[in-house]
């Protein structure tokens, strides 16, 4: 399986896909999904599909099934869209209208639909990150449902999603977290570099749910931080208004810093939230995935387990039989699952070294970024923060 | 009950008789309910020793003492003396170092050191220090307020009373715990005191006070000022005064003759108002940035925990360094609330109360507004008494009627110039007022951000340091 995804070469086939709008509807968001191809596999070169987030999750089910890709890390499925918490603000800051000014109200007013349309743009990376990893990799991209999935444009069967189905994936996670603690406990790992792999990558996905959690925590904080200076500002400036000819200049350019002050803020919390907190959540999830590749694995062992435990049985029973058929027969689904376990572990193993690498590069890409955006916010505030001392200055 | 006392009875000046039973006064009337028990609202050691005659000599003798207060700020000698304080180059600096918890359970109390360094003669010695409790503070609000209240000074309020804040160190078993449970407590009452004493030394009068100087100066105990306890019955007698007080002032509306008073007061009501809902805001922001230094503290425990299972060693120690830079930042949000609180939200705070004591000044003026309108009605009535006896060749009770309108006449005239006296004094009281004010705002808010750009130039350090470390990833 690996040699039909090695096969393909570049330079004669090229598969981009992007995201080229997104829609939202009431509860829905409509991705319209862009292709642009020269593989032979399309009908055309280009094209566009519409697609819900459901249909996203189909597809990465359809991967996770297939016991062809049972050796890969399966790019993590995206987020659930979810506005609920800008909704939310929106409506809290509904309530509290009437406890500040018509500016304050505004400028509050901006601020969440700025949220809410980072979160919306957010939502529609993910999705297209998913599609890309997925078109980039060199097996992936071969898949007949991918190619489905990007190209005939109806509706996929993976609505309608009621209830029930989603149910069913509740219970589908559930029984997939207990075939690890199942596994873990009944079959013995005989490679020391997986179980220590499964070891750490458990704990690893636990701290990166942790971290991001906090950093969320954090940035959404430094957010409120920022966003009350707006009320300082225009009580700075109610309070310029109303000082006869004293302070109102004073006043009113220190409610000016407040202002300026604030945006920088604002944008120091959503950097964070970009370069630490987004990296953090992307590696959450990846290491979730690397991790069902692990339990995969464990699967594969235990099944080849029972093969070997179906000869050995075999075996005894024939003892006086020469070339027993049941003997032969288990003979080739022994040697079988034998193969698929060490293709798998030959694959997990690369897999996994290729997630090291790819962890490796985005943290160092993300940590430098934020280093260099902390330091730069960091230097605007000195540079208003000085000139807004000296022209204070100038009043004393 | 006030108001029964605005129309029906005279309020005299000659009441000065400090012994005098004449309860009708109109300022009494407020406080008639509490009148029975002889408890003292002058927490003056001196006085302590009478405590029957002294609810009357406080009741009476913001009246009767107007002429006579140690320091009149209506002479010229005075003022020219103010003047010599302001200009020359005297200075006084106090601060409050240390403190201390002293005794353990309900009378525990925090004892804090004085220091004072100045060049005034009027100070025995250049650099001095005392100790002193939170009581005595207030003993001393009280004094001055007592002297000075009355001829329009405006007096800076004492920091307000805490039971909680004082509940927790009392609960405190040690002077470590202490730091736990109400450090930051004692901390912000430290820096509150400081303040207020620091204000209260500006003042031209009270500086100069015997009361005040004997408080920086005298490193004995002082008495021990009993009705500044929040729960003594002076306590609450103080919550009733004050509570017949904010009725008077709601519901006499005096005729305004000045329509300075008139643009002053509604300047400072708006004042008071803004700054109000601007104290809010800052608290909102204070306790804000509290939070994301605690949870910036979670984030770099993640970041801590997470190099400790990255196998990946370059990456792990880079996380160790972010796990010290994000505490290192915890810290510095730390610095940052304290700056907000410390110098924003404190300044706006004392500026409220500040305001308060404005407000106070004025009312006393009219208090006297109405003294003096009353004295002017008693008298047209004597006149009219004596036209009456007049017409009816009355010669027996046109003497006596003779006199009393000499006595009003006088009353009149003396309510007239305490009246004027007032008006000035608060004029210039406000012209202080206002240049202090418009200074401490000038100079607090640049104070305010050249802190913050401290804090800034901190964070491009942490993170220019934290940079390579990110960099040697590989």
């Amino acid at each position: 399986m690996t040699e039909e995804g090695k096969t393909v070469s570049l330079t004669e086939s090229t598969l981009i896909v992007d995201i080229s709008d997104a829609l939202s509807e009431k509860d829905k968001v409509k991705f319209t999904v862009h292709t642009r191809t020269t593989m032979k596999h399309f009908q055309k070169s280009e094209f566009h599909v519409v697609r819900q987030h459901e249909e996203f999750i189909w597809l990465h089910d359809r991967y996770e099934e297939d016991p062809k890709y049972a050796g890969y890390i399966i790019p993590p499925p995206p987020p659930r869209p979810n506005f609920d918490a800008s909704r939310e603000k929106l409506q809290r800051l509904g309530e509290g209208e009437g406890t500040m000014t018509k500016e304050e109200f505004t400028k509050m007013k901006q601020e969440l639909e700025a949220e809410y349309l980072a979160t919306f743009k957010k939502t529609v990376a993910m999705h297209e990150v998913f599609l890309t990893r997925l078109a980039s990799h060199l097996v992936f991209r071969e898949d007949p449902h991918l190619h489905v999935f990007l190209e005939y444009d109806q509706d996929l069967c993976a609505r309608p999603k009621g209830k029930l189905q989603q149910l069913g994936g509740l219970v589908k996670s559930i029984g997939s977290t207990t075939d690890q603690y199942y596994l873990n406990a009944t079959v013995r790992d005989v490679n020391d570099f997986f179980e220590q792999q499964m070891n750490s990558l458990t704990e690893y996905n636990v701290q990166l749910k942790d971290a991001t959690a906090r950093a969320d925590k954090m940035t959404e904080k430094h957010k409120e931080v920022a966003d009350s200076y707006i009320k300082i500002s225009s009580g700075l400036l109610q309070l310029a208004n109303s000082d006869n000819g004293h302070l109102d200049k004073f006043f009113a350019r220190v409610s000016d810093f407040f202002e300026r002050s604030r945006k920088v803020e604002s944008r120091v919390a959503s950097d964070q939230d970009l370069k630490l907190a987004d990296t953090l959540r992307y590696y959450m999830r990846d290491s979730q995935a690397a991790k069902s590749l692990l339990v995969r694995r464990l699967k594969c062992l235990a099944s080849y387990e029972n093969a070997n435990r179906a000869l050995e049985k075999a075996r005894h029973k024939n003892k006086e039989i020469h070339a027993a058929p049941e003997v032969q027969e288990a003979e080739t689904a022994q040697s079988a699952a034998c193969e698929q376990f060490e293709a798998i572990s030959a694959q997990a193993k690369e897999e996994l070294l290729d997630f090291k690498t790819r962890r490796l590069h985005a943290f160092r890409k993300s940590l430098i970024e934020l280093a260099e955006l902390e330091v730069k916010h960091a230097k605007t505030q000195q540079d208003l923060l000085k000139k807004s001392i000296q022209s204070l200055k100038e009043l004393l | 009950m006030a108001d029964d006392g605005i129309t029906n009875s005279p309020p005299l000046f000659e009441n000065v008789n400090i012994t005098s039973e004449d309860n009708s006064d109109l300022f009494v009337s407020a406080r008639q309910d509490i009148q029975e028990e002889p408890t003292n609202k002058i927490t003056n050691g001196t006085t302590i020793a009478e405590p029957a005659d002294v609810s009357k000599i406080s009741l009476s003798d913001s009246r009767s003492n107007l002429e006579t207060v140690p320091i009149n700020n209506g002479s010229e000698h005075k003022s020219a003396e103010k003047v010599e304080f302001e200009n020359g180059d005297t200075f006084i600096d106090i601060t409050i170092g240390e403190s201390q918890k002293m005794g353990e359970g309900m009378g525990a109390y925090v004892a804090y050191r004085i220091v004072t360094k100045t060049n005034m003669t009027i100070f025995k010695r250049r650099e001095f220090a005392v100790t002193r409790r939170f009581s005595d503070f207030l003993g001393l609000h009280d004094k001055l307020t007592e002297k000075y209240l009355k001829v329009g000074t405006i007096i800076p309020p004492a920091p307000e009373k805490s039971v909680i804040g004082m509940t927790k160190i009392k609960m405190g078993s040690s002077t470590e715990n202490a730091q736990n449970n109400g450090g930051d407590f004692v901390e912000r009452r430290r820096a509150a005191l400081e303040r207020y004493l620091k204000r209260t030394a500006q003042h031209p009068v009270l500086i100069i006070d015997p009361d005040f100087r004997d408080f920086l100066e005298n490193d004995v105990e002082l008495p021990k000022a009993t009705s500044t306890s929040a729960l003594s019955g002076a306590g609450v007698m103080r919550l009733f005064n004050k509570v017949g007080e904010t009725v008077n002032k709601i519901t006499y509306k005096m005729d305004e003759t000045d329509p300075w008073f008139e643009d002053k007061l509604t300047h400072i009501e708006g004042l008071e108002t803004q700054l109000r809902k601007l104290h809010t805001n800052v608290e909102a922001m204070v306790t804000y940035r509290r939070e994301l230094a605690h949870l910036t503290n979670g984030v770099s425990r993640s970041a801590a925990l997470l190099s400790s299972c990255e196998d990946h060693s370059s990456l792990s120690r880079a996380l160790t360094y972010l796990a010290d830079t994000e505490e290192k930042v915890e810290s510095l949000h730390l610095d940052q609330a304290n700056t907000d609180f410390y110098i924003l939200c404190e300044l706006l705070k004392d500026y409220i109360g500040l305001l308060g004591a404005v407000r106070d000044a004025f009312h006393e003026r009219t208090k006297l507004f109405q003294h003096w309108q009353h004295s002017q009605q008693m008298l047209a009535k004597k006149r009219e008494a004596k036209a009456k006896f007049e017409l009816q060749n009355r010669n027996d009770k046109l003497d006596q009627a003779n006199t009393e309108v000499i006595e009003w006449e006088s009353k009149v005239e003396r309510g007239q110039e305490s009246f004027d006296k007032i008006s000035q004094m608060i004029k210039k009281e406000m012209d202080r007022f206002e240049r202090c004010r418009i200074h401490d705002f000038k100079v607090m808010f640049i104070k305010y951000l050249e802190n913050h750009l401290k804090h800034q130039a901190q964070l491009v350090k942490y993170w220019e340091e934290f940079l390579p470390e990110a960099k040697s990833i590989a």
